[in-house]
C-alpha cells in the first residue's frame, strides 16, 4: 500500500525536475549558470494562474487534447513498475495498453493541433505522426524482446530483473534494445537529435509547433505531460540498462531517484554534444532504432534455445 | 566469459552500422579505431589461458588497429582537407539497411555451419561474416579514397574476428605477419592518397580514370 502511494507521489511530483536537470547540464556544458533545476515547477505554477485565450475556430477537441494527453500518460505511468516494485495496475497484456495510451495521447495532441485550423500546426501534426510510425515499432520490438526473455506479457514481470540477474544469452540483445529504446526516448520526448525543445517558430520543429495556440493552464498541462512522458519512458529504459537492486527493499526508492536524475544528466550531455539532425535524416535515425530492437529480437530467437 | 564476449561483439556490430550511417569521415575513423581496440578485448576474452606470445599479439593488435592506423589516417585526412563523404553510390540510409540485411544473413548462415561445440554459444561467426560484408559495402559504395581504405580496414577486422575461432591452432607468427601487412598496406595507401590529392586536388576515385601529366 505504501509502495503504491510512493509510486503515485513520485509519478506526480518528480517529472518536472527532469527537464530542469537536463537544462542545468546543458547550461553547465555551455559555461552558463542556467535556470534553477526547479524552473519547470515555477513555470507550471505561473501558467496555472494565467487566463486562456481560445480561438473561435476551435471546438471542444482543442481543450480535450491536453487533458486527454495528461490522463493517458498518467495511466501509462500507473501501468509501469518503478525499480523493484510492482506497478499499481498490472494485468496480462498491459504492454499493449501501455503502448497505445501513448498512441491515444498522440492522437489527441495532433487532433487538437489541427483543430486550430492553422496550416503551420497541421504540418507539425503530420510530422509528429510520421515519426511516431517509425518509433512505435521500435518500442514494440523492445517489448517483444522483454516478453520473450521473461515469458510474461505483464509489464511488471517483463521489466523486473530475474532473480539471478540477466543470463548470458540475454546480454547481447539487451544492449541492442537499450540503444533502440534510448533513441525512442529521445524522439518521443522531443529531445535534441530529433527535435529541439528550445526553438520556437522554426520551420524545423515538431512538438512545439503543435502547441502554439495553447496558453495558460492548458499549456501548463502540456508541459507537465511532456515531462511525465519523459519520466515514464526513462523508467522503462532504466529497468533494462541498470537492473540494480538495493539490499533492503525501501532503499530502492532513493536509488531509483538517483538513477532517473542520472539519466536526465546523460540526456543533457547528449544534447550538449550533438546538433539537431536535419529533418530528412530523422527517419534514418528512427529506422536504425527499429533495426536495433528488431535485431535484438532475432538474436534472442536464434541463441536462446 | 561468453556473455561478455557476446556483448563486445554486439557493440562491434552496432559500430558497423554506425560507420555505414554517418557521413563524417573523422567519426568513421574514430569508430574503426574503437572497433580495433574492442577486437583486442575480444581476443583477450576468447583465450582461456594467457601466454606471453598471445598477450604480445593482443597488445600489438590494439596498438596497430586502435592507435597507429587511425592516427595515420587522421593525418592523411587533415592533409587532404576533406571532412565528409558527400554523395556515396549507395545512400546512407540504404547502406544501413543493407548492413542490417547482411547481419541478418550472417546470423542465418552461421546457424547452418558445422562449428566446434564450444563456438555455438558465441556470436563470433555471425559478427565476422557481417563485418566482412559491411566492409565490402563500404568499399564499393564510397567514392573517396580514404573511405575505401576504411572499408578495407573494416573488412580486415571481420577476418580478424574469424581468426579468433582458430586462435588455438594458428601460430602467432601468421597473425603478426597479417598485422604487419595491414600496417604497411595502410601506410602506403595513405601516402598514395596524399599524392592523389596533390595531383588531382581531390580524393574522388571517379576522377582517377582520366590521365594526367
Amino acid at each position: 500500500m505504501t509502495d503504491t502511494l510512493i509510486h503515485v507521489v513520485l509519478l506526480i511530483t518528480l517529472p518536472p525536475l527532469l527537464p530542469g536537470v537536463i537544462n542545468k547540464t546543458k547550461a553547465w556544458f555551455a559555461g552558463r549558470k542556467g535556470p534553477s533545476v526547479l524552473q519547470l515547477y515555477y513555470d507550471l505554477i505561473k501558467l496555472m494562474r494565467k487566463g486562456m485565450v481560445i480561438s473561435t475556430t476551435t471546438t471542444w477537441i482543442f481543450i480535450a487534447g491536453p487533458i486527454v494527453t495528461l490522463a493517458a500518460v498518467l495511466l501509462a505511468g500507473m501501468l509501469m513498475p518503478i525499480s523493484g516494485f510492482k506497478a499499481p495496475i498490472a494485468f496480462a497484456g498491459d504492454l499493449i495498453l501501455f503502448a497505445y495510451l501513448f498512441g491515444l495521447a498522440r492522437f489527441f495532441t495532433t487532433a487538437a493541433a489541427m483543430d486550430t485550423g492553422s496550416p503551420f500546426e497541421g504540418m507539425g501534426a503530420a510530422r509528429e505522426v510520421t515519426f511516431a510510425c517509425l518509433s512505435e515499432p521500435a518500442l514494440f520490438f523492445a517489448f517483444l524482446v522483454m516478453a520473450k526473455l521473461s515469458g510474461s506479457l505483464m509489464l511488471t514481470c517483463m521489466l523486473h530483473t530475474p532473480a539471478g540477474g540477466f543470463s548470458s544469452a540475454m546480454v547481447a540483445p539487451l544492449i541492442l534494445v537499450s540503444i533502440g529504446l534510448f533513441v525512442v526516448l529521445l524522439a518521443e520526448s522531443c529531445r535534441i537529435p530529433v527535435d529541439d525543445p528550445n526553438t520556437h517558430l522554426e520551420l524545423t520543429m515538431i512538438h512545439e509547433v503543435m502547441v502554439l495556440d495553447h496558453s495558460g493552464p492548458l499549456f501548463g498541462i502540456i508541459l507537465y505531460s511532456a515531462s511525465m512522458k519523459l519520466f515514464v519512458l526513462g523508467t522503462i529504459l532504466l529497468h533494462i540498462v541498470l537492473p540494480l537492486q538495493a539490499e533492503t527493499m525501501w532503499m530502492n526508492w532513493p536509488l531509483f531517484i538517483v538513477e532517473i536524475i542520472g539519466l536526465a544528466i546523460v540526456i543533457g550531455i547528449v544534447e550538449s554534444i550533438m546538433a539537431r539532425l536535419r529533418m530528412c535524416h530523422i527517419p534514418g535515425l528512427l529506422i536504425a532504432a527499429m533495426l536495433f530492437c528488431g535485431f535484438g529480437f532475432i538474436l534472442l530467437m536464434r541463441y536462446s534455445q | 566469459m561468453t556473455d561478455l564476449l557476446n556483448a563486445v561483439l554486439v557493440i562491434i556490430l552496432v559500430m558497423n552500422l554506425f560507420a555505414l550511417g554517418t557521413s563524417r569521415i573523422r567519426a568513421v575513423i574514430r569508430t574503426v579505431s574503437v572497433q580495433g581496440i574492442l577486437l583486442g578485448v575480444a581476443a583477450l576474452l576468447v583465450h582461456q589461458h594467457l601466454t606471453i606470445p598471445v598477450a604480445l599479439m593482443i597488445v600489438v593488435a590494439i596498438v596497430i588497429k586502435g592507435l597507429l592506423i587511425p592516427s595515420i589516417m587522421m593525418r592523411a585526412l587533415r592533409d587532404a582537407q576533406i571532412k565528409r563523404e558527400i554523395e556515396p553510390l549507395i545512400g546512407f540510409l540504404p547502406s544501413i539497411i543493407l548492413g542490417a540485411l547482411a547481419t541478418a544473413f550472417a546470423m542465418l548462415i552461421a546457424g547452418q555451419l558445422p562449428l566446434a561445440s564450444q563456438h555455438y554459444g558465441t556470436l563470433l561467426v555471425p559478427t565476422s561474416v557481417a563485418t566482412v560484408i559491411v566492409g565490402f559495402i563500404f568499399l564499393v559504395s564510397r567514392y573517396k579514397a580514404i573511405s575505401q581504405v576504411i572499408g578495407y580496414l573494416i573488412l580486415e577486422n571481420g577476418i580478424f574476428i574469424f581468426s579468433l575461432l582458430l586462435i588455438e591452432a594458428m601460430p602467432v607468427i601468421v597473425e603478426m605477419g597479417v598485422m604487419l601487412d595491414l600496417f604497411v598496406g595502410i601506410f602506403v595507401i595513405c601516402i598514395i592518397i596524399n599524392h592523389i590529392n596533390q595531383a588531382f586536388s581531390s580524393m574522388d576515385t571517379r576522377k582517377l580514370v582520366s590521365l594526367k601529366e
